[in-house]
């Protein structure tokens, strides 16, 4: 086994320091029969060359978007992201390190954290953030949690524009610790209908800008009216690479903002692993959950980092702790700041307009089509299309022809009525081509 | 220490802040020029651009290369972090995880574009429920954490599906339990009560005899547990909470001494989570990403989370949505379907070692920590060493403090050996513990060599506390403030000139 590096006389040999016969006498605390005495029934071991044919035989059953005119948002984006940055990612002092409990030689990792922090709160234009959560669903269940602690109270109400996947996790998570969600009926820019739901025992309204049919919203009126109501308001988003163009959630007035940052540095991965973003306000910090990066000084007086604030975190405050997450996105945060400082601010300015272009020219190309009607009016890169029949039926003819053309609503929420709704998103990686042949392909289909 | 005019020291660069080198007007990204077309914001552009330094390509590797030298790895040497299973991560399993076929998937691609992925997940889940002999595993919580909430979420359900979701409230949890358990428990609205664990380490039957009760609802267990030890009592804790009307959950942290030798459904466990980071080698990366799936017993396996797979004839399908599945599915864990990149790696470990190679680490891991046990135990105290431990191995400070040295400080002499230290302070029920685990991937020279240093330690001990106070001398840094850290926290650059402004 070329991963175990001890011989059959190193086993021997250790077997008789220790005093034990075989390795069976270690196993002596097994309850007698559970202790396994011939492999289970699975193959046995194979060489790196088989292994990597299977593998790939596998892989080769899956059209990867990159062979396809693709155009899938809805949580997940396909952007370009430079050689550099998975190179980087896989030095094995990134890869093959452990969370950085012992600062003095963990110096690497925690200043790439504290940058990351930085370069998040700059981005969203919010005071603080912390670490990275799971993904951007995970983070938004915590969000909701952190405000219920913050403002003691128990219900949240979240909008219908929030990605159903959002909305069922935070859902499932939040009634279990005892919060009462109320997820408002799917509606393509109607972010205000949060405050109509508001009670006197509403902790936060959630909201999501762009949402998930790619709306944007102006998010200071529902500030506004969230804290008149004595509520916390958590801004979401599932696009990071947006904030290179609009308005940013800390500037309108957001309490927490939570979202999804696999845009940035992270390939697609079928879904995972991704980065959950999180940034609050310095007053709420000690409510808020996750790791986080600080800076201090070592004895000899020299700036360095430490992992800080720990009292939140259940390996000191066990049943009180602010959430149960330990591990969390490590290598993706390396990999969004890493992506984040190539751009810098004119980088992440131009990749955003391209986007933007893309998806204005999409919108008019596919619009072309008689019956098609975009439902999005303001939006980044991605917008909701109704068509003339069903959405899943138009996308298979369109798979057909070489087009992943997007993402039916009714697959993420099975809501009536919604069955002709499209969800289209458009990067920096779709060409003029993609969008011809796209908009031609449409048009066939439906006429 | 000689100082130098750089600050860097030969080979260990200084490194700056990229907020203090990069420049707002510089980019590594070569991109065509937009066209400035009308824009659709509807008039929320943003306003104040954001303060985003950037770097060239060559600046930016640079940095992050520097960075990378002030980090300890696996790579670098012996990682031995109780608890952790920081094992060696083989390349093969990167170099899968990066096939086109598997990262440049989007999660909600026509389900027709995507057999392959959904075969390996199939696959994976078919590997999974054969060494641990459970009935169903969700694959999507995304780390233990997320695992071991997942497992509570379905015990919750299974109680309200019984009519007892308001009645059994109390959840057992070891006082020697990893912090996780009663966090996850409390998140899920249980009532935390510890169980006292017995002189020799193990869970003390007799006091949870009296915990139990018509209010419990299960117990949260690791095993083999946190102080190195199977618990031998396993089958008569399970029956005992069964015969009280409640689940086991079992902390599957520690699988990695038992895979491939010992079957948690054989023991009676209801829901156990699954480290792919920890027994399935898939990289630590700094603090994760992880993946945690929790497989189930038959009691559990309905409740399992959206999504799951199912096949239809020669397809495979996802059910997306608890209207659509069989069973009556608690809820949703994340967005999409888990930890793919994940699973391919721990898929490619598990293939390239087959049951007959897991069994071998499962072997090899109790070997090299009975081994290192054998070669310590002379020279420090080992709480609960008169027992063979499993794949790690409790000591603690005991025979260090009368000299005046504590476990932080033989951790921090250890850096200036060149070792990653061992857990410290963990398991709490042991004042001042060192929780050892080698893995198998450590060679009998390797073990040899990290035995004769902490032996070698113990005896300067007695002679020398200076020493030990005063680690680190050698490492990048010296010992860190970490009560600055908190009292006054700074967790975000913020520049100078502002700052400067501000206090005038």
């Amino acid at each position: 086994m070329r991963y175990l590096p001890l011989s059959d006389d190193d086993r021997a040999q250790m077997l008789a320091v220790i005093g034990a016969k075989s390795v069976d006498d270690l196993y002596a605390g097994v309850p007698s029969g559970a202790l396994l005495d011939k492999p289970v029934a699975l193959p046995a071991h194979q060489g790196e060359q088989e292994v990597e044919r299977l593998m790939k035989l596998l892989a080769s059953c899956n059209i990867p978007a990159g062979k396809t005119a693709f155009f899938l948002g809805a949580g997940a984006y396909r952007h370009h992201i430079p050689a550099s940055v998975d190179h980087l990612i896989q030095r094995s002092e990134f890869l093959t390190t452990y969370t950085p409990y012992q600062p003095e030689i963990a110096q690497g990792t925690l200043q790439a954290l504290y940058e990351f922090q930085t370069q998040v709160a700059l981005l969203l234009d919010m005071e603080v953030a912390n670490a990275s959560m799971y993904d951007g669903s995970t983070g938004m269940a915590e969000a909701a949690l952190m405000a219920a602690r913050v403002t003691k109270r128990t219900r949240v109400v979240l909008s219908g524009g929030v990605h159903p996947h959002y909305a069922e996790t935070v859902r499932t998570t939040c009634e279990a610790a005892g919060l009462e969600i109320v997820a408002l009926p799917a509606a393509v820019d109607d972010e205000m209908a949060v405050l109509r739901a508001m009670d006197a025992n509403t902790a936060a309204v959630i909201v999501q800008s762009p949402n998930v049919f790619g709306a944007i919203t102006d998010l200071k009126p529902i500030a506004d009216g969230a804290h008149a109501g004595g509520a916390l308001l958590v801004a979401s988003f599932t696009e990071a690479m947006a904030f290179g163009l609009i308005e940013p959630p800390g500037a309108m007035g957001a309490d927490i903002v939570v979202g999804e940052g696999q845009s940035i540095g992270n390939a697609l991965n079928f879904g995972g692993p991704y980065v959950g973003l999180f940034a609050t306000k310095e007053k709420y910090l000690r409510q808020s959950p996750g790791r986080l990066a600080g800076e201090t000084v070592d004895a000899d007086g020299k700036r360095g980092f430490v992992l800080t604030l720990s009292t939140r975190e259940q390996h000191i405050r066990r049943e009180k702790a602010t959430s149960n997450i330990c591990t969390n996105s490590g290598l993706c945060t390396l990999a969004w700041t890493i992506h984040m400082t190539l751009l810098g601010a004119e980088g992440l300015k131009r990749v955003a307009t391209l986007n933007h272009e893309n998806a204005c020219d999409l919108a008019d190309a596919l619009a072309a089509t008689p019956g098609v009607e975009v439902l999005t009016r303001r939006y980044f890169n991605e917008f909701a299309i109704r068509l003339p029949k069903r959405a899943d039926i138009v996308l298979d003819a369109l798979l057909e022809k070489g087009i992943i053309g997007g993402v039916p609503f009714a697959r993420l929420n099975p809501t009536e009525g919604m069955e002709n709704v499209l969800l289209v998103c458009a990067t920096e990686t779709n060409t003029p081509e993609d969008i011809n042949a796209y908009a031609a392909a449409l048009k066939e289909i439906v006429q | 220490m000689t100082e130098t005019v750089s600050g860097n020291r030969g080979l260990l660069q200084a490194e700056a802040l990229i907020f203090e080198t990069g420049s707002l007007a510089r980019t590594g990204v070569d991109m065509p020029a937009p066209k400035g077309r009308a824009n659709r914001l509807g008039g929320l552009g943003r306003k104040v651009a954001p303060a985003l330094p950037g770097l060239s390509e060559p600046e930016a590797v640079r940095h992050y290369v520097r960075l990378s030298q002030k980090n300890y790895a696996i790579d670098l040497g012996f990682f031995p972090l109780g608890s952790c299973t920081m094992k060696h991560n083989p390349r093969l399993n990167e170099k899968m995880a990066r096939l086109e076929g598997f990262a440049d998937l989007h999660p909600l691609q026509p389900t027709q574009t995507v057999q392959g992925a959904l075969l390996l997940m199939e696959e994976l889940a078919r590997w999974l429920l054969t060494l641990t002999g459970m009935e169903a595993v969700a694959l999507s919580p995304k780390a233990g954490a997320h695992g071991e909430l997942c497992g509570m979420l379905a015990i919750r359900a299974a109680l309200q599906a019984r009519g007892e979701g308001e009645t059994r409230k109390r959840v057992l949890v070891p006082e020697s339990a990893h912090g996780t358990n009663p966090a996850t428990a409390a998140a899920c609205g249980f009532i935390v009560d510890e169980i006292k664990a017995t002189e020799d380490g193990h869970v003390d039957l007799e006091d949870l005899k009296t915990k139990l009760g018509p209010d419990v609802a299960g117990i949260m267990l690791t095993n083999p547990n946190t102080c190195g030890l199977f618990e031998r009592d396993i089958r008569t804790i399970a029956d005992l909470i069964h015969g009280a009307g409640g689940y086991f959950y079992c902390d599957g942290a520690n699988y990695n001494a038992i895979v491939g030798r010992v079957r948690p459904g054989d023991l009676g466990v209801d829901a156990m989570h699954i480290n792919l980071h920890k027994t399935f080698s898939t990289p630590h990366g700094g603090g994760g990403p992880g993946a945690g799936p929790t497989v189930l017993s038959p009691a559990l396996a309905p409740y399992a989370p959206v999504p799951h797979m199912v096949r239809r004839g020669e397809e495979l399908a996802l059910v997306e949505h608890a209207e659509d599945a069989e069973g009556t599915p608690f809820g949703r864990m994340c967005a999409f379907h888990g930890q793919m990149g994940m699973y391919v790696r721990a898929l490619t470990y598990m293939l390239s070692h087959g049951s007959d190679g897991l069994r071998q680490v499962a072997e090899d891991s109790v070997l090299n920590a009975n081994y290192l046990l054998a070669r310590l135990k002379g020279h420090f105290n080992a709480p609960f060493g008169g027992q063979p431990c499993m794949h790690e191995v409790l000591l603690d400070d005991s025979t260090l403090r009368p000299h005046g040295v504590e476990t932080i400080d033989l951790a921090k002499a250890l850096l200036d050996e060149g070792y990653h230290p061992m857990t410290t302070y963990f398991p709490l029920v042991v004042h001042g513990a060192l929780l050892i685990e080698p893995t198998e991937t450590e060679s009998k020279a390797e073990l040899d060599r990290f035995a004769d240093v902490l032996i070698a330690l113990a005896e300067r001990a007695k002679t020398d506390s200076a020493h030990f106070k005063s680690a680190p001398h050698l490492a990048p840094m010296r010992r860190l403030d970490e009560t600055r850290a908190a009292r006054q926290p700074k967790l975000r650059w913020k520049p100078v000139e502002a700052l400067k402004t501000a206090a005038e």
